[in-house]
């Protein structure tokens, strides 16, 4: 099968610093990924090369697009959003001053076909396609289970629903690639846990190629099927929760062990 | 969500406008609303147009612009020219065309390197434009240099600027609730989130920013129409300041507060006409004291609504 997105010796530098050190990396479609590695590995970096909020300093970045492999490193992150990429961001950043259901149809804005004329005019387009967005937008407010919530401002939402809403976003955008950014930090069990659950769901229902960032191990190494160490911008390690488990080098990355 | 433009809420929307419309009309005639307060009454309208237009930039847009005073004498000259060459209706509305023509022209020009600018320094730039353009109308023959174009024919009649004021509502309104709309409002919240949702905010930015050109421009053509006169003195940056001071005063993203404070400095204005001095530490005072007490504006971000109200209504039936 081809890979629906592909690194190839992607570095990215600040400076004097490489926060992305030639990184190389494929993804079947349909995966589940887990990205771990210590504070300050890149992780966060990786995604915002991923997503276009950064410009890669060498190296390429393709993405599956209609069969073909396309490069998508440098791109602004609107072009690489219409391709199918959604994320979530690990300091939650959602339209605070809008509504639950409002936070929603701002992410469904690449499928929506009226412009700014049927807008002014009020054209029966107009109605059509907001009718629809309003209905997708409550079904996907459902899936995550904030429908009750629809009409609440977002930045009233308890943290860990807060999260959730952010996923609801990422998936109205319809991606093939979505990118979580720590989706459990700050939850506990029982919310991680349905979240667990969530991802699941979601990625099957959807046909979604997962990629998240966690520390919480307990969580990447049961619903992950591949995983992927970073460490000062390098990729040490990668394989199955089982091999990473063992692997000399993401011991002693995480312990600091001398072997 | 509706299915059509035939709702409740519009229907509501439309008796109101024509029950303000037929009143003041109704005062006009009978002279209760003399010459004298007639100027008034005009002046709260090319306002209320203006207000309007740069809460779609401002409050909606979270783009700072203090260039508003450039587009209305861009629209205020290309229908003073025009209308003095051609004095009839069609003149008018070539005028209107001209100006929404250079308008546009000048918003693209000035926003396309300028919206990635961000707050003071967007507004710097667009304060530089409005300069400029008042210097360009002061030095050139076709605008009669700094003493102004005068005998400019009164074709803004009251229902031409009522119609005027009902398409800025309109339009910028309409905006605000649309997808284009809710990306302006996304990328005031947050640009990287709109961005990463899909949004090319540069396109929104620039959309806005034209749109508001577009009515100021509008408002300018019926400013110049309506009191013989226009010279460039008349489109300072004070003009751009009075019009922030009505959208900041009213509350940022909300168009309804826009119209009432407009309405309100508008009445100030004509109340305290014989103390300009102590006007300006009114204004200076009021501000600083809103800034301290009310930092969202009047209303913050309150609509008026008749969807809310006829909501409530039907609420109310059925507990009954």
């Amino acid at each position: 099968m081809e890979p629906i997105l592909q690194v190839k010796n992607l570095s990215r530098h600040f400076g004097g610093l490489t926060a992305v050190a030639n990184v190389s990396l494929e993804i079947q479609p349909g995966e589940l990924i887990g990205l771990i590695g210590p504070n300050g590995a890149g992780k966060t970096t990786l995604f915002n090369l991923l997503t276009g909020v950064y410009e890669p300093s060498e190296g390429l970045i393709e993405m599956e697009v209609d069969g073909k492999p396309t490069q998508i490193g440098g791109l602004p992150p609107y072009k690489i959003t219409a391709l199918g990429v959604a994320r979530t961001f690990q300091n939650i950043r959602l339209f605070k001053e809008m509504t639950v259901l409002e936070n929603v149809k701002v992410a469904m804005h690449r499928n929506i076909r009226y412009g700014v004329m049927s807008a002014i005019l009020r054209l029966p387009r107009y109605y059509s396609e907001e009718r629809w967005v309003q209905e997708k937008a409550c079904e996907y407010l459902k899936e995550v289970g904030l429908y009750a919530k629809r009409n609440e401002m977002a930045v009233n939402l308890p943290y860990g629903e807060q999260r959730k809403l952010e996923i609801a976003r990422a998936l109205a955008i319809q991606p093939k690639i979505l990118y979580l950014d720590e989706p459990a930090a700050g939850m506990n069990p029982q919310e991680t846990a349905e979240l667990t659950e969530l991802i699941h769901r979601i990625r099957k229902k959807y046909g979604l190629t997962v990629i998240l960032i966690e520390h919480d191990m307990s969580l990447v190494m049961k619903i992950c099927e591949r995983i992927f160490v970073l460490d000062y911008g390098k990729l040490i390690a990668s394989g199955t929760p089982e091999e990473i488990r063992k692997n000399e080098f993401v011991i002693k990355a995480y312990l600091g062990e001398e072997i | 969500m509706p299915k059509s433009i035939f709702t409740k809420e519009n229907l509501c929307w439309v008796i109101l406008s024509a029950i303000l419309f037929g009143v003041l009309t109704l005062l006009m005639q009978v002279g209760i609303i003399n010459s004298y307060y007639k100027i008034t009454l005009f002046n709260i309208c090319i306002n209320i147009m203006l207000a309007v237009s740069l809460n779609l930039v401002i409050g909606i847009c979270g783009q700072f612009s203090l260039g508003h005073a450039g587009f209305m004498c861009i629209g205020a000259y290309s229908a003073g020219v025009i209308t003095k060459m051609i004095p009839n209706y069609g003149g008018l509305l070539l005028g209107i065309l001209a100006g929404f023509a250079i308008s546009a022209v000048a918003a693209l020009i000035v926003s396309v390197p300028t919206l990635r600018l961000k707050g003071d320094y967007l507004a710097i730039a667009t304060l530089g434009f409005a300069e400029i353009i008042r210097i360009l109308v002061q030095n050139m023959t076709i605008t009669n240099g700094a003493a102004g174009l005068s005998g400019i024919p009164a074709l803004t009649t009251w229902p031409i600027l009522i119609l005027g004021v009902v398409i800025a509502i309109v339009v910028c309104s309409n905006v605000m609730r649309s997808a284009p709309g809710r990306a302006c409002l996304a990328i005031q919240d947050d640009e990287i989130a709109a961005e990463a949702m899909g949004i090319n905010t540069t396109k929104y930015k620039v959309l806005a920013f034209v749109i508001g050109a577009l009515i100021a421009s509008l408002a300018g053509a019926l400013f110049a129409c309506s009191f013989y006169v226009i010279k460039p003195s008349q489109f300072t940056f004070n003009r751009s300041i009075d019009i922030l001071v009505m959208v900041v005063f009213g509350g940022m993203g909300s168009m309804t507060s826009s119209v009432l404070a407009a309405i309100a400095i508008g009445l100030l204005n004509t109340i305290l006409q014989n103390f300009t001095d102590l006007r300006m530490i009114i204004y200076g005072l009021a501000l600083v004291i809103m800034m301290i007490f009310k930092p969202n504006g009047l209303l913050g971000k309150r609509e008026l609504s008749f969807k809310k109200i006829l909501a409530k209504r039907e609420a109310g039936k059925e507990a009954s």
